[in-house]
């Protein structure tokens, strides 16, 4: 309950901020808070890093629009209460299907792989026009309305975002916990030894990428709602590299450093342009990731952390896993 | 956390720091700053720029302040651009963007913010204005297939190409110049039995160049920058001799200056722009004075982008001019202006609007020469004034004919 006071802050920011700030700063920042936290996961506690997150997140997104109002007459409209658990499940599998194929591999080797899975699907949004609408992608795309409440509005927007990441947060922190997610950080720290306990690997790693797949999915169909569209560039190289982006600047020892990295992300991108030269906004965007990775290892969180440590030299060491 | 917050609220103070005159008028322009575009966005805000410096920098007495905004060509980060400018610099009008798909999600995202008047940069999507238009976007420019006029009918007629091939990047701006070839392609007599789509940044070409039929007379190539290098080289290598007919971004002066083996196939090729940059006529010529005046680091003769920025940019200033800088009750005399505005652009011709807001504009077919230094150059073969987006069809025909796709049109 120690995050009681930030959370209550969190609740109440729609009473400080506006519409701008509510929507394309803290909401933006929270949705791809959700999805990096997927790549944060699979990184810290299986020790795998992931680039298919994006075509996970994409496939929920894509499946909101297709089976969703749209203006480019694609797909068929289902009732939301339908097309968001389906969503879900098909990211869930996406996500274990590339548990499957890379299984076996591991650093370099692992990115690589899911490298390809995401880039092939970016080429088959793109070209292929009955299920993804090619180039164009999906426009129109509307947040459903529940008794009368207008999802997309940006307070209903941000409180909803603000559970989901709550939720994704306890989930990981429970499924971590769970003898499932020992076994996943045994494999990670000692894979031969869990083989030679007779504990099967396969089962674990798939539930894992499945996992995070389901945490990308949620993140994905939000991001849909917010940007009301979604299409190849939405899945495309750009955003598979913010995702990591995100979770090196936020740190990876800790889930919650998905979210600072996320704010930080979001911050640099809106504002860099207001503080310099407007051609040349992209160095200063550089430079200072550049600055954070030098300058704090451990990402922003790992940063908050310690400082608050020092502060604090008789409280117990925080936890930074499990 | 807490360098967090101390970023946070500095950039919060930078954000709020330079509140606006009550008065002025801020424009938000939003081109392509990053990436492979960066050179011709550029020149697209030099072009926003050019038109309120020729209006003095204010209009009626209203200051005149221009913000830009870089998208990254993708749809999502132009929305993403024009949400801040609207909401946090407060925008009233956006001149932009760039690119076919931007154009697209903005004239999506202008319905959600009917207070604001939105110009289309250089996009040049058919559907942005065609079908499912908004109320508060304006074209002062042309689509894919105005820029092709002109083309089908010179093919046909003056060259005999009596079937085409096409070769053209997968996606809807190529699908729109097909159109506009096509239609008069098809009905001067042409025919077009195959056509080959390659995913945008191909490098091999060559199942296609195996595969183009031997009885075309010439290939109509729908590729811009490098993808027509490395097509048109390896086309070349292989023992190509057909006739190259050029899009509106095939023919750059880019792809003129490559070295390559190609460079017989394309002296004599035919290809449609809205932009000439050596065009002669004495309007362009004052146009081109007046850019490198303001630019002298800019190119040497405006780009297609700067063209058209620049008379988004213009069609604002004369209205605003006509209505005494008045953006009050959601804009409307600004937009009823701009809904009559005529005016004479730098191609000569008279810039005015369609029912749904679309340009009616020059066109120009160009033609590739050799110049007696043995460089390459591209000269102008014939101006086509008034072209409206139906291509000069009956509107309810033109409509019958559906939207743009892979297969449509089709005369095989």
């Amino acid at each position: 309950m120690k995050n009681a006071p930030l959370l209550a802050v969190l609740l109440a920011l729609p009473l400080f901020l506006n519409d701008f700030w509510l929507t394309q700063v803290a909401t933006r920042a929270l949705i791809l808070g959700i999805t990096a936290l997927s790549l944060s996961f699979l990184a810290t506690y299986l020790g795998v890093v992931s680039f298919a997150q994006a075509m996970m997140a994409g496939i929920a997104g894509y499946t909101i629009a297709y089976f969703g109002p749209n203006t480019v007459a694609i797909g068929w409209e289902l009732p939301f209460w339908l097309s968001i658990p389906l969503a879900l499940v098909l990211a869930t599998l996406a996500g274990a299907l590339t548990g499957l194929v890379a299984r076996r591999s591991r650093g370099i080797y692992a990115i690589m792989i899911t490298l390809a899975i995401g880039v092939a699907f970016f080429y088959l949004t793109r070209q292929n026009y009955s299920l993804f609408n090619g180039w164009t992608g999906f426009s129109g795309v509307r947040a459903p309305q529940v008794f009368g409440l207008n999802l997309r509005a940006p307070v209903p927007l941000y409180l909803m975002t603000l559970a989901v990441a709550v939720a994704a947060l306890v989930l990981v922190a429970g499924f971590v916990r769970s003898p499932l997610g020992l076994t996943i950080q045994a494999l990670r720290d000692a894979p031969g030894r869990v083989r030679a306990l007779g504990i099967p690997a396969l089962g674990p790693i798939v539930a894992a990428f499945a996992f995070s797949g389901f945490i990308a999915g949620a993140g994905g169909i939000l991001n849909v709602w917010y940007n009301e569209r979604i299409s190849s560039f939405s899945v495309g190289l750009g955003p598979i590299i913010d995702i990591l982006i995100i979770c090196v600047i936020g740190g990876l020892r800790h889930p919650a450093g998905a979210f600072i990295g996320a704010i930080a992300f979001v911050l640099l991108e809106t504002f860099a342009v207001d503080l310099i030269d407007r051609d040349r906004f992209n160095t200063l965007i550089g430079l200072v990731l550049l600055a954070i990775v030098m300058l704090a290892p451990n990402g922003l969180q790992g940063m908050a952390a310690a400082l608050v440590a020092r502060l604090r030299p008789r409280a117990a060491t925080p936890k930074t896993s499990i | 956390m807490n360098i967090l917050k101390t970023t946070a609220s500095i950039l919060a103070l930078t954000a709020f720091a330079a509140p606006a005159m009550a008065d002025d008028i801020k424009i938000g322009v939003i081109s392509v700053l990053e990436g492979a575009f960066a050179g011709p966005g550029m020149d697209g805000v030099r072009g926003a720029k050019l038109a309120v410096q020729e209006a003095g920098g204010a209009v009626g007495g209203n200051e005149i302040e221009i913000v830009t905004m870089s998208s990254d060509a993708s749809p999502d980060s132009a929305v993403n651009a024009a949400r801040k400018l609207i909401e946090q610099d407060e925008v009233d009008l956006i001149v932009g963007p760039l690119s076919g798909s931007e154009g697209l999600a903005l004239r999506d995202l202008s319905k959600s913010y009917p207070d604001v008047t939105f110009l289309n940069g250089s996009s040049a999507s058919q559907d942005t204005t065609l079908r499912d238009a908004s109320e508060n976007f304006f074209r002062f420019g042309g689509d894919g297939a105005q820029w092709m006029v002109g083309v089908g009918d010179y093919a046909f007629n003056d060259l005999g190409y009596e079937s085409v091939a096409i070769v053209g990047e997968d996606y809807s701006f190529p699908y729109t110049q097909v159109l506009g070839f096509m239609a008069e392609y098809c009905e001067a007599g042409g025919r077009v039995p195959e056509k080959f789509w390659t995913p945008i940044g191909n490098k091999d070409y060559s199942s296609i160049v195996y595969s183009i039929p031997q009885d075309v007379d010439a290939i109509f190539v729908v590729l811009g920058g490098a993808d027509a290098v490395n097509f048109l080289t390896q086309y070349a290598q292989a023992g190509g001799d057909k006739p190259i007919i050029g899009s509106s971004v095939t023919i750059d002066q880019s792809v003129l200056d490559s070295q390559g083996p190609f460079k017989d196939l394309l002296v004599g090729a035919p290809s449609g722009t809205p932009t000439v940059s050596n065009f002669e006529g004495e309007e362009w010529q004052a146009f081109v004075a007046s850019y490198n005046e303001a630019f002298p680091d800019g190119f040497s003769a405006p780009s297609i982008f700067g063209h058209h920025y620049y008379m988004s940019t213009k069609a604002a200033m004369l209205a605003l001019e006509e209505v005494g800088g008045d953006l009050s009750d959601g804009q409307e005399a600004f937009r009823a202006a701009l809904t009559d505005l005529e005016f004479v652009t730098p191609t000569g011709g008279t810039m005015r609007l369609d029912e749904n807001r679309n340009g009616i504009v020059d066109n120009f077919v160009t033609e590739v020469f050799e110049r007696e230094d043995g460089t390459l150059g591209n000269r102008v073969v014939k101006v086509v004034r008034d072209v409206d987006q139906y291509l000069g069809m009956d509107k309810d025909e033109f409509m019958a004919m559906g939207p743009v796709s892979r297969d449509n049109p089709s005369c095989p």
